[in-house]
């Protein structure tokens, strides 16, 4: 195996024991991403001048949790001094003055930026075509989608492009493109990480989560991201447990919950069977598993998308021309320079969101859509609340289908249907992660989704972890032709 | 015959709240700074920034609150109230909108026909926008300039309910409100720099009629004179549509205070729908009693009760009472001089006199003033121990508000000492006498008013040093 090929936790070793240097490291990593990029194109930016800066700075003690380790962060992180663009032309040009908190936690434990990843457009999209720049491909089979939005961090991570990568989730943009793209993706509880500096897409669903190799690497990546920040009142102050200490094998006596509503759905054969295959191997290892009901999920992906373009219309309201990015040349008074700047700046699906959102507030529609999108809102959060009294997990596939064609999926209403799995979990707030569980007859990844309540990433994490060392997938990487 | 009409007006006041740091970063909220100096990421609303709420806001806005008699809310949240415009950089304000952090409150105000409560509506926390700035005229500009340093002020609006009925209420609310909210230090409420600011809302109905007439809202009135004139500009503009048989409509009017007019500036079809949400990167605002009681008992003596101390310990009239404690500085003022000089009312006339009277000449506030109430105490001992007559004090008093200096330094550089000498004056009433014949006959012939010529000259002979008993008492004597 390559160093590029090697998890965060294999590279901290060698780092440590001065098997390796940062810089052979990064020297490896970005001789990967000469090779493969062209095909994959995971990059809006790539970093590498900054990345050799970072590795001179850093002590020889390796003292940080992270020192050392090459990381891709997506685009809709802001970077001190390096483009964020959120894959829109409207921020082509954006170089913020600041860090987010996750990216300077990053920085402090030692860890080292490659590049700003490729995404659909301010994170809206399942499958990084929505881009506004250029779509990623999947390096399992580049005729295909990594999915979305963090599609360019996960597709990073499986190509060897990146050791591990930082993602946001609003309705499933770590978890299905994770699924797709074989790897592993956590979505934190909402208001364990801070979102200072994450591009907002919808405020009370975003969360920034890790995409790497294994679910050991997600808990490092996790202990250093998480926490409270006083830069965002919606992150809690709490006592952060150390996620490393739940890396066991033991689901001895654990509690999961298959929702029949999920499973009763028309999804891919082949998916249904790689999951239920991995549920039955947890139940070998002395989890009990039941079947349960979780009778509002039927509702969640309506009420998702009223209630992420609206604050997506607001959210996105800044983008003006007046203070940053790109603004109009075609106009001759204000209003003109807003409507042009955004009509030409921003893409289709961004366009059809804020609109649909725009819609839901306004005066005399508000009761009937917003309003009522956050009444199932608390149904959905309750209905989880009632099993998680009784369920430690419930487990589901992340995805109904294994990676689409790029190009497949026409209608914006089919490709809502890629979340139908992953969005009830931001609807509710609580964490969830997709861990590769198997491969269909086309040799693409299919994804295991495993959901916690509240805070719950421990037991998460460790239930992942007991299923990854059993189904020994996890070293499987996908074949790319490298050009020279 | 003509139709007898009843005005029905009600006020929202926007105030800028005297906090050091805006309401949800940490920069200075200073007036008059150099353009877009006091600004960060978060006040700019750059992508990925979120509001962190100032708890100092919520504590004056609370305090605002109990002075106007408000009910505190327990629960409230902050709300996004969207609209683009380039003051504003997020494209949106956060506001309070169905959950405002106090309502039910009042102010009471004195009218022709006695005192009259105001009713409050709301008082909301909300976020000030930046400043256009046109290059060159606004109607030839070429471009515009944006400065944010404002954006992100913290404000309050404060709502009344539609209770004043004529534009002298509306205005006496105004001076009112301002006097409290000078009394609680939470504004400086300086309305030409836009710390305070008011919109009308005004509508007019028959007399006995129960339901409201069309309302126009007014804006851009920045001064109270304003907001009185641009109130009678609208309301006979109403009764004149109403007469010519026409419909008022519904619209928002700006005054235009050069053409003393108010001119439509949009109508209702063009209002606004701003989209209000709740906003989702605040927590709600949960205030429980502790907070407000311990803002309570720290809440500072408020004009009304003030008014009341005044007349009870110090045993001055009404009118005094409610003069001096008119702005809080002027009643501090009041209260400094009297600590050192204990006679309330001779600190009274001086302060509402010859004080108010140099302050008004000089278009200065109470604060800009030189004179403290230790200077004018040490000018009245002056006074009492015969060293400087109340004529010369005047004198005395101008010197000291031009220039703060003390009034025994003033006294003695001025050679302003009052002549108690009698032999000193001896000879200067002498020659006043013999200088004056016939004066000095009439007197002798029963016109005894013609002594106060005498004693003017004499004052005059000794530029108003001459102790005026002493010298009377001289003249008699010697006329006698």
């Amino acid at each position: 195996m390559e160093l590029y090929d090697l998890t965060i936790h294999e590279l901290k070793d060698k780092l440590a024991s001065r098997e390796i240097s940062v810089n052979e490291l990064l020297d490896s990593f970005y001789k990967r991403i000469g090779g493969v990029e062209e095909k994959v194109k995971a990059y809006v930016t790539l970093t590498e001048k900054e990345a050799r800066e970072s590795a001179k700075e850093l002590k020889a003690e390796f003292k940080g949790k992270l020192a050392g380790i090459p990381l891709a962060i997506k685009d809709n992180l802001s970077t001190e001094g390096i483009k964020t663009t959120c894959s829109s032309r409207i921020l082509e040009n954006y170089v913020p003055p600041y860090d987010a908190t996750v990216v300077s936690r990053l920085k402090e434990a030692g860890a080292i930026t490659l590049g700003k990843t490729n995404m659909d457009e301010f994170a809206m999209g399942s499958s990084t075509e929505n881009s506004g720049f250029f779509p990623t491909r999947n390096p399992w089979d580049l005729e295909r989608a990594p999915g979305g939005s963090s599609g360019g961090s996960a597709a990073a991570v499986a190509a060897g492009e990146a050791a591990g990568a930082l993602g946001s989730d609003t309705g499933g943009s770590i978890r299905q493109p994770a699924a797709f793209c074989g790897v592993v993706g956590l979505k934190p509880t909402y208001g364990l990480v801070s979102r200072y500096g994450l591009v907002a897409f919808a405020s009370s669903l975003d969360q920034i989560g890790p995409i790497t190799k294994d679910v050991e690497d997600a808990a490092i990546l996790l202990n250093v991201i998480a926490g409270h920040d006083p830069m965002d009142s919606t992150s809690v102050k709490m006592e952060i447990p150390d996620y490393t200490r739940f890396l066991k094998e033991d689901v001895q006596g654990m509690k999961i919950g298959l929702p029949r509503e999920y499973f009763s759905m028309d999804f891919a054969a082949e998916v249904k069977e790689s999951v239920l295959a991995g549920v039955q191997r947890l139940e070998e290892a002395g989890a009990k598993v039941e079947e349960v009901n979780l009778p509002s999920a039927d509702y969640a992906l309506a009420a998702y998308y009223i209630i992420a373009p609206a604050e997506a219309s607001s959210n996105l309201a800044r983008y003006d021309g007046v203070r940053y990015g790109y603004r109009s040349k075609k106009a001759h008074d204000v209003k003109e320079m807003f409507t042009n700047t955004r009509n030409e700046g921003f893409g289709d699906e961004v366009k059809r969101r804020i609109m649909l959102g725009t819609y839901a507030l306004s005066s005399g529609y508000y009761d009937a859509f917003y309003l009522k999108a956050q009444k199932v809102r608390t149904m959905i959060k309750e209905d989880f609340d009632r099993l998680f009294y009784e369920y430690d997990l419930l487990i589901s596939p992340t995805t109904p289908t294994t990676a689409f064609k790029i190009g497949e999926m026409t209608d914006p209403l089919e490709m809502y249907q890629a979340d139908i799995f992953t969005v009830p979990v931001n609807i509710a707030g609580i964490p969830a992660i997709s861990i590769p569980c198997g491969f269909d007859s086309n040799n693409l990844p299919i994804g295991l989704q495993i959901m916690g309540p509240h805070f719950g990433e421990g037991k998460i994490i460790q239930a992942a972890y007991t299923l990854e060392q059993i189904l020994e997938i996890k070293d499987r990487r996908p074949e790319l032709e490298v050009s020279v | 015959m003509t139709t007898e009409y009843e005005v029905i007006i009600g006020l929202e006041v926007h105030v800028q709240l005297a906090t050091e740091s805006k309401i949800f970063c940490d920069c200075s909220t200073e007036f008059g700074a150099e353009p877009n100096t006091h600004t960060c990421p978060v006040c700019l609303g750059l992508p990925g920034t979120l509001p962190v709420l100032n708890k100092k806001v919520v504590d004056y806005a609370i305090m605002a609150g109990l002075a106007l008699n408000c009910e505190i809310s327990e629960y409230s949240k902050f709300d996004r109230k969207n609209y683009f415009y380039p003051d504003l950089p997020k494209a949106y304000q956060i506001s309070q909108y169905d959950l405002p952090l106090c309502q039910n409150g009042y102010i009471e105000i004195e009218t022709g026909n006695g005192s009259k409560k105001i009713g409050i509506t709301r008082i909301h926390m909300e976020e000030d926008a930046g400043k256009l700035v046109h290059e060159g005229s606004i109607d030839r500009s070429t471009g515009s300039l944006v400065d944010y340093n404002r954006t992100g002020v913290p404000l309050i609006e404060i709502v009344s309910e539609p209770d004043m009925r004529s534009p002298a209420e509306a205005r006496e609310y105004l001076t009112q409100l301002k006097k409290i909210l000078e009394y609680l230090g939470v504004s400086d409420c300086n309305m030409e720099e836009g710390s305070l600011r008011c919109d009308a809302n005004v509508s007019i109905r028959p007399v006995g009629q129960e339901e409201f007439g069309t309302k126009t809202e007014l804006k851009n009135m920045n001064s109270f004179k304003a907001v009185e004139k641009a109130l009678e500009y609208e309301v006979e503009r109403q009764k004149q549509v109403l007469a010519r048989g026409e419909e008022v409509i519904q619209e928002t009017r700006t005054w235009d205070d050069s053409l003393n007019k108010t001119i439509s500036m949009r109508g209702k079809e063009e209002a606004h729908d701003y989209r209000y949400f709740p906003e989702p990167d605040l927590v709600p605002l949960e205030i429980d009693a502790e907070w407000v009681n311990e803002i309570r008992e720290n809440l500072p003596e408020l004009p009304l009760e003030r008014k009341e101390r005044f007349i009870s310990d110090y045993g001055l009239p009404a009118y005094d009472a409610g003069v001096l404690t008119d702005s809080r500085d002027l009643a501090d003022l009041f209260e400094e001089c009297v600590q050192a000089y204990d006679d309330p009312k001779t600190v009274s006339n001086w302060i509402m006199g010859e004080f108010l009277r140099l302050v008004k000449e000089a278009g200065i506030e109470v604060a800009e003033s030189k004179i403290t109430g230790k200077l004018l105490a040490k000018m009245l001992r002056l006074m009492d121990d015969g060293t400087i007559s109340s004529k010369i004090a005047k004198t005395v008093f101008e010197e000291m508000f031009k220039t703060g200096k003390d009034p025994e330094t003033i006294v003695e550089e001025k050679g302003l000492k009052q002549i108690s000498d009698e032999g000193k004056l001896e000879e200067i009433v002498d020659q006043i006498i013999l200088a004056n014949p016939n004066v000095v006959e009439d007197i002798k012939n029963g016109k005894d008013k013609a002594i106060g010529f005498l004693v003017g000259q004499v004052m005059k002979e000794t530029r108003g040093k001459a102790n005026p008993q002493l010298v009377n008492k001289l003249l008699r004597e010697k006329i006698k």
